[in-house]
């Protein structure tokens, strides 16, 4: 089962939100494409988008004789749902009781 | 100028989910229609679940109200389709073709690939996995690029939805 943890972790460095970025700008990509957009060894690439699977942020499949890597957006999308929408709908209710507020006054 | 091997990257989205249920159960919310009307899109799917079998989506009555209300009808069949492969509970590989509109219709036929497995006690994995090439208009909706002009958040929403679904016994409906 992925909690929230193993995304945050996995979110909470620049290489990863990198990859992740190239995988949102073309989806599908092989290691050696992966790889010759970072200044890294294959070694720490690979580490990298290990975290990232565990996390279940990438998925990969096999095509022939290459790994695919694909970007998941479903964790990504569960972290909006549960944490950015609920703060952001609370702004908007605050705003909505300001102008109530002020209006109520004039 | 993209070699013919990159198009088939980019035309491929894959989505996994993992759910508090059982292979069975996440099976019977994807095929059935009483199920299929409860989450994302809340359409029925009906799916004559053998080899060559139809399978027909049709819009919900909310959709249908939605197109009506931004000047857009909306048409009964939104989804046709075949079976290639039923495996209950664990695989079904279907032909798969939208035709909400001129460009979905216009779009080629696509492959749509459910992958169900146990991960462990009471955990379902669920991978789909849609080979959208020739079908861009589809490709951009399943992407959820459309969301905020009310046209459904694409597959990522629809397995979130159905996440909370069998999780909770309630969808983003309610």
């Amino acid at each position: 089962m992925i909690d929230d943890d193993l995304v945050f972790k996995a979110l909470a460095d620049k290489t990863r939100r990198f990859l992740l970025d190239l995988l949102f700008e073309r989806d599908g990509r092989t290691l050696s494409e992966l790889e010759s957009e970072v200044e890294m060894t294959r070694f720490g690439v690979m580490k990298h988008l290990r975290v990232l699977e565990d996390a279940n942020l990438i998925v990969t499949r096999r095509s022939g004789r290459e790994k695919l890597h694909y970007l998941n957006p479903i964790p990504i999308r569960q972290i909006h749902d549960r944490w950015i929408k609920k703060y952001r709908a609370h702004q908007v209710s605050a705003l909505i009781d300001l102008k109530q507020e002020l209006e109520e006054k004039s | 100028m993209m070699s013919p091997l990159e198009q088939t990257h980019v035309s491929t989205q894959v989505y996994r989910v993992y759910i508090k249920a059982a292979p069975q159960a996440v099976w019977d919310a994807i095929t059935k229609p009483e199920w299929t009307a409860r989450y994302g899109y809340g359409g029925r799917m009906e799916y004559d679940l053998r080899s060559g079998g139809a399978i027909r989506g049709y819009t919900s009555e909310a959709m249908k109200q939605g197109g009506a209300a931004q000047g857009m009808p909306v048409p009964d069949l939104a989804i046709e389709g075949e079976v290639v492969e039923a495996d209950p509970p664990h695989k079904l590989v279907l032909k798969w073709h939208m035709v909400m509109d001129a460009a979905t219709t216009a779009d080629a036929f696509t492959r749509l690939t459910y992958e169900i497995s146990q991960t462990q006690e009471g955990v379902a994995k669920l991978t789909l996995t849609h080979d959208l090439q020739g079908a861009p208009a589809a490709a951009s909706i399943l992407a959820g690029e459309f969301e905020a002009q009310g046209a459904g958040g694409g597959w990522a929403w629809v397995l979130s939805d159905l996440k909370s679904l069998l999780e909770t016994g309630k969808g983003f409906m309610g």
